[in-house]
């Protein structure tokens, strides 16, 4: 147990300032994110992440958003179980047309405004994939997408300035049961 | 020891059985024996192979002159041996699933997709195919008949899962859509209580049609896609894709290639290791790991980005190469701080081996029989964690790993310590061995021109990635553009352990048990 305290003085607090994007920081864009979230989202965005076909790439850099150098839930941004539970859908990959159905039914389930963020190359355009006879391409072939972030996989620098562009830039309309 | 000497145990089963397959070819499909069959030998061949020790790592086919043609790969000490017939397309082959059980799911993928037909399968279940073509469209074959797309697949709502009847049995049905940010697929409980009686595995949903995409790409666009059949496992695919083309056009890669593209499968092999042993202690509720071992992921991803220009090494490695040089004062860098993390992993792996609370959720939990792995022929730290010691790198060594002492770990335990277990030590060994690589790094040119001969011509790979082996075919046609492609993923051996070693186990330790055996669902639904 002393051992295990030890490393966690030791390695100290790790988060970065985030870095510069647009002349201004990261940070500086996730206070103006947090007020529209505070303002449309009682102060949390909850994202449901749905894999509809993807090599896992996307997978792993959304995954690295949560560690202690990115730590995405400081700007009131987190990742839930359940698309009911959930602001925005996260999607990666072209979408399989074996996974079509659940992606849908994954929208339906999510409340309004239910924002779609399409994550990587292939969510974007279909990427390596595009449409074949397994593969609808791209997000917005299947269900209306709002945000789009590109990259092979994104990194999390881009994923992270993708998202807050998004949340301010998205044309939130609240719906039924938001203040 | 030749390979010839290694498989006599093999021909002296196959005389006993009165079997005369034709004469072993040892170049056409090198490193590999090649033999061709009749497809009414298939099963004896088989039979003959399990007599001898042989253990059976994968099956695929592809459309011929006569209508299709069949392959089976299997391997002993170190020395692959590939059995290839021809068959008519209204000919069926004898399923070798009672024998070498784990060619149940590549017979039916081969099935769903191509119309292999089979007698004696014991499965006659779809796999691969879900319900975006119908059971007689074939999509792998050239003239595919092309199914509707209206935009609106349905779900696979029908596929027949094993039942269990009988009082308290309740059936808990997952996915495909799960409660994380983790690749989707279906999974069928049947429990009593907490208790685990029976898992089912239902795959195929990020079936994007890879095989079918890389027909008609040339040798540069293969690679990128390769690089895309498992996102965790770029590095390593792209390699065995490679080497396979490489090896068809008879093109010798440069030495400092070779050891540049080591130095990338092994770094590739500490990221993903860093965060599976992560992952595994965060399952069961150990944060501290989690958080120290996906800083230091953070770090080797960033210093992957700094030297080689992306963070996961996506497309470094073309075909006749790599992508670009390092510069020799980076890679003395490098060399430093692989040695410097040797001691930084090791600090952590003590803590954690410290723990009683992770020692009570991890030891005896999810534990596979050596005697069970051995019988499904599982390989990578799966395997490793239950007595199967197999490693590419170390018993059928390709450049530059013949010059090196690759160590393996191996356990019998089976269980999710051994397996987080074997993973600790790899990267152990991994990062002595970018050190050695980097010490050794011959100079010379990073890349040779690609060129092809305009006949028909093919190759095959064999890499160890960090889940374990990976075995590539690819074919080109006349004028150098790929007929066929087709990479088992390690993925393929691991998902059916996965469904034995859960049995006993309570739900609730489902995702730690999953977690570690890691299989991709990318690189098996291809």
């Amino acid at each position: 147990m002393l051992q295990l305290l030890a490393k966690i003085l030791r390695t100290g607090i790790i988060t970065e300032p985030a870095p510069e994007l647009h002349g201004g920081t990261i940070e500086h864009l996730g206070i103006e994110v947090r007020r529209v979230l505070d303002r449309r989202f009682n102060g949390s965005m909850a994202i449901r992440q749905v894999d509809a076909g993807s090599c896992n790439g996307c997978e792993l850099e959304i995954h690295a958003l949560n560690n202690a150098y990115y730590d995405i839930e400081r700007f009131g941004i987190h990742f839930v179980a359940s698309p009911r539970h959930a602001d925005a859908l996260l999607v990666t990959g072209p979408v399989s047309r074996h996974m079509e159905a659940a992606l849908k039914r994954t929208y339906a389930a999510c409340p309004n405004p239910k924002l779609v963020i399409a994550a990587g190359d292939c969510a974007c355009n279909g990427g390596e994939f595009g449409v074949s006879y397994a593969s609808c391409g791209a997000v917005e072939n299947v269900i209306p997408v709002d945000i789009r972030i590109s990259g092979c996989p994104p990194t999390p620098e881009q994923l992270l300035a993708g998202l807050l562009c998004g949340f301010q830039a998205a044309d939130i309309v609240p719906g039924p049961g938001i203040r | 020891m030749n390979d010839e000497t290694v498989l006599e145990a093999f021909f002296a089963a196959c005389r006993g059985a009165g079997l005369a397959p034709g004469a072993a070819d040892a170049a056409g499909l090198a490193p590999a024996i090649t033999l061709r069959a009749a497809p009414s030998m298939w099963l004896e061949l088989a039979v003959a192979a399990r007599a001898a020790g042989l253990r059976w790592c994968a099956f695929w086919a592809q459309e011929s002159e006569s209508g299709l043609e069949a392959f089976s790969c299997l391997e002993t000490k170190g020395t692959y041996l590939v059995l290839r017939t021809c068959l008519g397309l209204d000919e069926s082959l004898p399923s070798i699933a009672p024998v070498y059980p784990a060619a149940d799911r590549p017979e039916r993928h081969a099935r769903d997709l191509l119309g292999v037909q089979f007698h004696d399968q014991p499965d006659a279940r779809r796999w691969t195919r879900h319900k975006a073509w119908s059971e007689t469209a074939y999509p792998l074959r050239t003239r595919a008949e092309r199914s509707a797309d209206d935009g609106n697949t349905p779900a696979d709502h029908d596929y027949p899962f094993i039942q269990a009847h009988g009082a308290g049995v309740v059936e808990i049905p997952v996915g495909p859509v799960h409660a994380g940010i983790i690749e989707p697929g279906h999974f069928r409980f049947q429990a009593i209580g907490e208790t685990v009686l029976n898992l089912e595995e239902r795959l195929g949903y990020v079936h994007k049609g890879i095989e079918k995409i890389a027909v008609g790409r040339d040798a540069f666009g293969l690679a990128r896609l390769a690089g895309r059949v498992s996102g965790d496992c770029t590095v390593a695919h792209t390699w065995a894709a490679c080497q396979a083309m490489e090896r068809a056009a008879g093109i010798d890669v440069p030495a400092r290639a070779l050891w540049l593209r080591a130095v990338m499968a092994e770094r590739e092999r500490v990221a993903n290791h860093l965060g599976d042993i992560g992952a595994i202690c965060n399952d069961v509720g150990f944060a501290f790991a989690q958080y120290q071992l996906t800083r230091l992921r953070e770090d080797w991803l960033r210093e992957n980005r700094a030297l080689f220009g992306h963070r996961l090494l996506m497309d470094r490695i073309i075909p006749g190469g790599v992508l670009a040089d390092i510069p020799s004062d980076a890679a003395h860098v490098m060399r430093d701080r692989a040695v410097a993390l040797v001691s930084e992993v090791a600090g952590i792996i003590a803590i954690i081996e410290s723990s009683e609370s992770l020692e009570d959720r991890l030891m005896s939990t999810g534990r596979l029989a050596p005697e069970i792995a051995a019988e499904l022929g599982v390989v990578g730290y799966v395997g490793k964690a239950a007595g199967q010691e197999f490693d590419v790198r170390r018993d059928a060594p390709y450049a530059p790993y013949d010059n090196f002492n690759v160590r393996v770990s191996s356990f019998r335990a089976g269980d999710v310590a051994a397996r987080a277990k074997v993973r600790a030590n790899e990267i152990d060994s991994s990062l002595n061995l970018i050190a050695e690589l980097l010490d050794t790094i011959p100079d010379g040119e990073h890349r040779v021109e690609w060129k092809i001969m305009d006949a028909p011509c093919e190759g095959l790979g064999f890499v160890e990635s960090w889940r374990g082996e990976i075995v590539t075919y690819v074919r080109f046609a006349a004028g150098g553009r790929v007929a066929r492609f087709y990479p088992r993923d390690p993925s393929w051996l691991m998902w059916p352990t996965l469904e034995l070693l859960i049995q006993g186990n309570i739900v609730p330790d489902f995702p730690v048990c999953n977690k570690s055996v890691n299989g991709s669902y990318s690189g098996h639904d291809l």
